[in-house]
């Protein structure tokens, strides 16, 4: 009997989590760091569907379909933010903006 | 053949992973991430989800990282400038990020000692009728409120972008 063990796929999962997070945490340029959550998003929706997988449930599907639903609507809002950013201050660099800080 | 599907797919998802991380250029972390999203849509059609593989392709790969790369073109966003990393940082952001990996590891190879093994077909629940069914009748309150959220999204991006600011 062969086959993948499902334990490869939610290591997998980890791996691509612990990317976003590291690239979130190190890069500077807002867009990359939006597109590393994107990464985080798709490595949470990598373990839904193997739970889905290992319990015989559809119900996993229908939180992954959730979660791509919420990624689209932020990822339009997170945009529409990044425009307005770019315009006011003429960089993507997210140490220029701290204009909250103090 | 599913072992070997898998491998293929998953290393092309981490070396992208990888790429998305490292790359100082966001087009080329863009062009990346829909590599990954591609790996991952293909390993969806082995865990049985093939609605979702193929929503996977159409809103993600699709949609989501064509607005991306829209906003990077519009924006002409160039290379980010290098800079010199600050001590504190090499030493606990590597150690970190192998710590947080054998962390998560350790938890899932804890939690589930009994998985069961995945074969191509072994779960075939994940059609367009099943999820449809569970949409529609289990799920109802949860995609109307969807809907409603879209909307919100929709008005707030449309009065992000074109308020005038002087």
């Amino acid at each position: 009997m062969t086959g993948v063990p499902l334990s490869w796929y939610l290591i997998l999962s980890a791996l691509l989590f612990v990317l976003g997070v590291a690239g979130f945490l190190f890069r500077r340029n807002i867009i990359t760091i939006f597109m590393s959550i994107e990464l985080m998003l798709n490595a949470v929706n990598l373990s839904f569907i193997s739970f889905s997988y290992q319990l015989k449930q559809v119900d996993g599907h229908l939180f992954t379909f959730f979660v791509m639903v919420v990624a689209a609507a932020e990822s339009a809002v997170g945009l529409a933010i990044i425009l307005t950013v770019f315009k006011n201050r003429n960089t993507l660099d997210v140490d220029e903006v701290n204009s909250m800080k103090n | 053949m599913d072992v070997i599907l898998f491998l293929v797919f998953a290393s092309i998802a981490v070396v992208c992973a990888v790429n998305v991380v490292v790359q100082t250029h966001p087009i080329s972390s863009a062009l990346s991430l829909i590599g990954v999203m591609g790996a991952l849509a293909i390993l969806y059609l082995l865990l049985g989800a093939e609605f979702i593989a193929m929503a996977q392709v159409i809103v993600y790969a699709g949609a989501i990282m064509v607005l991306f790369i829209f906003v990077i073109m519009l924006l002409n966003a160039g290379a980010e400038q290098r800079r010199g990393r600050s001590l504190a940082v090499q030493l606990v952001g590597v150690p970190g990020f192998f710590g947080l990996l054998a962390l998560l590891a350790y938890a899932i190879l804890r939690l589930f000692p009994n998985a069961t093994n995945v074969h191509f077909g072994g779960f075939t629940k994940g059609t367009a009728q099943d999820i449809g069914r569970a949409l529609f009748t289990k799920y109802l309150l949860a995609f109307e409120v969807t809907s409603l959220l879209i909307l919100i999204a929709i008005v707030g991006a449309i009065v992000l972008a074109r308020k005038e600011l002087d």
